[in-house]
């Protein structure tokens, strides 16, 4: 049969990319030099370097608070805020999605609810959490917890009814009821959905913790930020965007990277990974 | 005309679609057939005859509008674990491999992992899929695909197989030889099959009796045993008499089916 012709191509010419020169990378590092190197030579000769600071000072100044500085007690407090909340919010989203996207009464019942509730902007709630829980982490737990589980929410309800009815009904006259027909079927079909909202949902954690933090605080990399910029000190507080964008990038790949182990089996898509949102 | 040896029994089953805007459609039409235990009956007609509708009406996917579908005298939909249901579409699980897809009806049932295991193997083995276990459907050819959807309804050895133009998408080549994979899966333990299909040659060189469907409403039109001899070589079936005789008795019934399905504005 001709049935391995396709799959032998495949895989030949899947080969044929590993091996010829990918220049995506040189291109990357040489944009990323020339910008940082623009950044490193303007700064001082076109613009004051007290505005926008410089490359190689926010290098040191991390350097710096990273090794006699209180990096970690900052860390800590904002990562403590951001697992809490984000596990609390995707927990409950699922918990709370999943089911209600097989229930086509209630979600009717409950949609203008629902959309009312994530009409409203949850960074402006903020200081009403710190009216309500003190400036310690918990109000920024709250945050968190409000902005991921909508998105969280969301998009495990949508996934849950975008399951395909035709899965669903052979699921069932293969003889699969309730529990083996959400497990085996419904599940790993909405997976797409439920890994995305989880992925969505990292940088609005990061953006609750920080938001909260600059509302009131005593610790965390929102506060020290906005302490840093208090007495205009721009390079600390690019330092501690610098440190936000890593764990952002951070955070986000270790979910690409669960990603890929739990969706293996889709076929590999054209466009590249956007990877979330910025701050 | 019912006799005790009848495994499947269609009993004057009709249905109508009720559309939305108050019209409606009858699909089938007071449709009567009763088939043997062992037989592989198929089923022809223009499309849009009813013919899925039929499928969907045995396993209950859709309910009759009236009359009824009968397996050793019970309702044929409260029986699903003696069905295996082959779809027009191609309905392998994209997040399962083609291993795992065909243990699926198994993983039900619960049976045991390795016992799953020696059933998957061994019948993909038999169609020629062995080496491709671990195949994502994507990964696949639509001839790889079909038969991985075939083998997954067989897998819990169900007493009736119903399938719904199983071939239709597939190439000539690829065609002949899953047919021959079928009529050989079939001999080795001979259950009850109901194959549609809108290939005439498919149903007179598949089946013990084929039936004809009219255009919409769908009605049998008339029913014909074939009387060729099994095994069947179905690269050498052209040459045979029996085979062109009702070849040609057929094709003027169903020509005039498909140019009233035409004429209604198809
Ligand atoms: N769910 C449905 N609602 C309304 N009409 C339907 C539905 N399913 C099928 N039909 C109609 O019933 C007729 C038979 O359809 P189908 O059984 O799919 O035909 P076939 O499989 O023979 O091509 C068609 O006219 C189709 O439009
Ligand atoms: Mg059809």
């Amino acid at each position: 049969m001709l049935d391995a012709g396709k799959s032998e191509q495949q895989i030949k010419s899947a080969a044929k990319g590993k091996r010829a020169f990918d220049t995506t990378l040189i291109w990357q590092l040489a944009i990323l030099v020339v910008l940082l190197g623009s950044w490193e030579i303007l700064s001082g000769r076109l613009f004051d370097s007290f505005w926008v600071s410089k490359p190689s000072l926010i290098i040191g100044y991390i350097y710096n608070w990273f090794v006699n500085g209180d990096f970690f007690r900052h860390l800590n407090a904002t990562m403590t805020e951001i697992i809490v909340g984000y596990s609390i919010g995707a927990a409950l989203g699922l918990a709370l999605g999943l089911p209600i996207g097989r229930m086509e009464k209630t979600a009717k019942i409950l949609d203008p609810f629902l959309l009312a509730l994530n009409g409203i902007p949850r960074v402006a709630l903020a200081p009403l959490f710190v009216i309500w829980f003190g400036i310690g982490i918990t109000p920024k737990i709250v945050l968190v917890f409000t902005l991921v589980f909508f998105v969280v929410f969301y998009n495990s309800y949508a996934g849950v009814r975008s399951v395909e009815r035709r899965y669903v009904d052979l699921a069932w006259v293969m003889g699969a009821r309730s529990f083996s027909l959400f497990t085996k079927v419904i599940l790993p079909a909405a997976m797409p959905y439920i890994i995305l909202g989880l992925k969505l949902s990292i940088p609005y954690a990061v953006i609750g913790a920080i938001i909260g933090e600059f509302i009131a605080s005593s610790e965390g990399l929102g506060h020290k930020i906005q302490l840093e910029t208090s007495v205009y000190n721009t390079t600390g507080t690019m330092g501690g965007i610098v440190v936000l964008m890593i764990l952002v990038v951070f955070l986000n790949s270790l979910l690409a990277w669960i990603e890929r182990r739990a969706l293996a089996w889709r076929p590999p898509s054209r466009s590249g990974d956007a990877g979330g949102q910025g701050l | 005309m019912q006799s005790s040896s009848d495994f499947l029994i269609f009993d004057k089953v009709t249905k109508v679609f009720e559309s939305p805007d108050g019209g409606s459609v009858t699909a089938l039409d007071n449709f009567s057939l009763n088939v043997a235990d062992g037989e592989f009956v198929t089923v022809v007609g223009p499309s849009g005859c009813g013919k899925s509708t039929l499928l969907n009406l045995v396993v209950g996917l859709d309910k009759p509008s009236s009359g009824q579908i009968l397996i050793n005298g019970k309702p044929a939909w409260q029986q699903l674990l003696n069905i295996g249901y082959v779809t027009q579409e191609d309905n392998l699980y994209p997040w399962r491999t083609l291993r795992e897809n065909v243990e699926f009806p198994l993983e039900i049932r619960g049976m045991a992992k390795s016992e799953r295991r020696k059933r998957s193997e061994e019948l993909l083995q038999r169609v020629g899929l062995a080496g491709f276990e671990n195949r994502y459907a994507h990964q696949l050819s639509g001839g790889m695909r079909q038969r991985g959807n075939i083998v997954r309804a067989l897998s819990f050895d169900p007493g009736l197989i119903i399938m719904d133009e199983p071939f239709g998408p597939l190439d000539a080549q690829t065609r002949i030889v899953l047919q021959q994979q079928l009529l050989d899966l079939w001999l080795q333990d001979k259950k009850t099959v109901i194959f549609i299909t809108h290939d005439l040659q498919e149903a007179i060189a598949l089946g013990d009796r084929v039936v004809v469907m009219t255009a919409r409403p769908g009605r049998i039109r008339s029913v014909y045993d074939i009387k060729l001899s099994r095994p069947r070589d179905l690269h050498h079936l052209h040459d045979d008499p029996e085979f062109r005789t009702a070849l040609s008795d057929l094709w003027d019934e169903l020509a005039d089916e498909v140019s009233a399905a035409n004429a209604m504005g198809r």
